[in-house]
């Protein structure tokens, strides 16, 4: 039987959180940036299955199923945007897209 | 942990079993190819090594083994080592899940007759697989530093997208008619109804034709072979490869063949079952000979299959791209979800 | 020491490791397949909590779909390495570190303050098959999964109107 406490697969997901979250503020190319993004929703998802494996509750798996589905809409749209972007700019790092401040 | 040992040594044993079946199979089917093309254009064919040519795959492979194995200058080395591996991986994963007989009795013991026929995840497990196998052969086109290359790249990543979705909708009809997404249920299923011949194909004939056109384009084979035309993209996405790590390409390419002509047999011809009852013919259910029967239909079909993929490619020509996008999402896509549509409301009709 | 602690230290040192390849490399090809290892290993670590249907959706989606995409999209752009080095020691980048820090201190209290219940170590297989999930989808959850179809549907409409080339010149 799985005798692994729970804290150790929230510990595991909060420090892959981390490490999302210092690729989205560290890095300036905005494909890795979105790389990142999937990994802190995927974190996020660890939590969600471990909570449900831990207390029997089907809501934990239900949840992750709608992360996946919001996770595969935001892949459509984050990736056609990086595109039009290439297109207008000729640039993916998002710390030259600044139209804005000029 | 006792156990977990006695588990993984029994998955080894098998494992180690089918990559060795799975790997002759690829080989029969490599001299199976060149005979019947042979055939089809009028040719005789290898005939040189041993009698009718028989023993050719074993000169091919030496031969591919004792070339040189070349990296083109500006390729990344690491990937373009690592594309091969992944489709040949992949094609072999997939007989994890697939069962090739009814379990045998050996004394006390039930011995599946698969690594893990029946896991509850097993046709969701090969779609999965077949959509990582397009990495192999987009990796080698892009690290390939070819134009070609990355143009057969591109084509198959764009046509296996495009081709899995019509796949998944006409598994999808199967799940609902089976209730379960095991293998050795669904081919049970087949068997237990019309007096064993209530093969899925007969009352999936649409799902089972558009199942057919996409594992076609999924294992890039004419008509769909658009990621390695020759005559506009010399080959495509293995122009640069030479050696052994084409023959891993060459190899992935016929293991695939096997696996998709076993996974049709399996979904819709009945797998392994006999068209009646084993005891008809004085067959005792979970003896080893019983098993062996229902091993040597299972490799008939799948043979036959082989051949079939075999001889389209030899008469049906290419299609265009934009030819073969349309079909993919104007044409399978809509009759997939038609088929789904109705089915669901066939499954609904017969359950009340 | 028995199986399923040493299957879990080796996955999550795989998981982390991987995350780590996907935000440090430099180069953006080696960052997606660093992150698709990541999704296997997760996919993995879901097996050993006894949840093999969302582990095979993981793969199905995230590697087999999404992945394939991030590919496409650094092939079609041929992306090379950053010229740009990976990470530059600016205002903004430590505040961000420290920021990460705090995030990951406040996680490690949180855990270590509140001992959370032991759960119940129940066998929850069959809780968690296909079946079970499906029928709490399409009765309790339906109006979620509807408005999800309706999420993806715009999502496809939007990429589409996105990426057509009239709208951006």
């Amino acid at each position: 039987m799985n005798n692994i406490p729970l804290e150790y697969y929230i510990a595991l997901s909060g420090i892959l959180f981390t490490i999302g979250t210092l690729g989205v503020i560290l890095r300036r190319n905005a494909i890795i940036v979105f790389m990142s993004l999937e990994i802190m929703l995927n974190s996020v998802n660890l939590a969600f299955i471990s909570f449900a494996r831990y207390l029997g509750d089907t809501s934990g798996e239900i949840f992750v199923f709608f992360v996946m589905a919001v996770a595969a809409a935001e892949s459509a749209i984050g990736l056609a945007i990086i595109l039009a972007l290439f297109r207008k700019k000729q640039t993916i790092y998002v710390d030259e897209v600044n139209v804005l401040k000029h | 942990m006792n156990e977990i040992l006695w588990i993984s040594l029994e998955a080894l044993i098998k494992a180690i079993i089918i990559l060795s079946l799975l790997l002759l199979s690829a080989a029969i089917s490599v001299y199976l190819e060149r005979k019947l093309s042979a055939w089809i254009q009028l040719r005789i064919g290898p005939n040189r090594v041993g009698p009718f040519g028989l023993l050719q795959p074993i000169v091919d492979v030496v031969k591919l083994i004792m070339k040189e194995d070349i990296v083109p200058n500006g390729a990344n080395k690491f990937l373009h080592g690592l594309a091969p591996v992944i489709s040949l991986a992949v094609a072999i994963m997939v007989w994890a899940v697939i069962p090739v007989a009814d379990p045998i009795k050996i004394g006390d013991h039930i011995i599946q007759m698969g690594i893990s026929p029946n896991a509850d995840i097993g046709i969701l497990f090969i779609l999965a697989m077949t959509s990582v196998g397009v990495y192999g052969i987009a990796l080698a086109g892009w690290s390939s530093n070819n134009k070609y290359s990355l143009l057969g790249g591109l084509r198959s990543s764009a046509q296996m997208i495009s081709y899995e979705l019509s796949m998944g909708l006409a598994i999808l009809s199967i799940i609902l008619i089976s209730g379960s997404f095991s293998l050795s249920d669904i081919v049970n299923q087949q068997f237990s109804h019309w007096g064993g011949f209530r093969w899925n194909i007969f009352i999936q004939p649409l799902g089972f034709l558009i199942f057919l056109t996409t594992a076609f384009a999924e294992t890039n084979r004419a008509p769909f072979d658009l990621p390695e035309a020759e005559q506009e993209l010399v080959s495509g996405y293995n122009t640069e490869y030479s050696g052994m790590r084409f023959g891993m390409f060459f190899l992935a390419e016929y293991a695939n063949m096997a696996t998709s002509s076993a996974i049709i047999t399996l979904l819709y011809l009945g797998g392994w079952t006999l068209p009646f009852a084993p005891s008809a013919i004085g067959l005792e259910q979970g003896t080893w000979i019983l098993g062996l029967v229902q091993f040597v239909i299972f490799a008939i079909k799948i043979y036959l299959l082989v051949m079939f993929f075999i001889w389209v490619r030899w008469t049906v020509p290419r299609f265009r791209y934009d030819q073969l996008m349309r079909l993919g999402w104007k044409v399978l896509l809509p009759l997939a979800l038609l088929n789904l549509i109705l089915t669901s409301f066939g499954v609904l009709f017969i359950n009340h | 020491m028995n199986i399923h602690l040493i299957a879990f230290i080796v996955l999550g040192i795989l998981a982390i490791a991987s995350a780590i390849g996907t935000i440090a490399t430099k180069h953006p090809i080696y960052s997606a397949m660093s992150l698709i290892v990541h999704f296997f290993a997760l996919s993995a670590l879901y097996l050993t909590l006894q949840s093999p249907f969302v582990a095979v959706l993981q793969i199905l989606v995230y590697a087999g779909a999404i992945m394939v995409l991030v590919v496409f999209v650094i092939m079609l752009l041929n992306l090379n390495e950053d010229e740009k080095q990976t990470i530059r020691i600016q205002s903004r980048n430590s505040f961000g570190i420290v920021l990460a820090a705090i995030f990951f201190i406040m996680i490690v209290t949180f855990i270590m303050s509140n001992p959370l219940n032991q759960p119940n170590s129940t066998n929850v297989y069959n809780l968690f098959t296909a079946q079970s999930l499906g029928s709490v989808l399409f009765t309790k959850d339906l109006v979620a999964f509807e408005i999800v179809g309706i999420l993806l549907l715009s999502a496809i409409v939007g990429a589409i109107v996105m990426a057509k080339k009239k709208l951006i010149n």
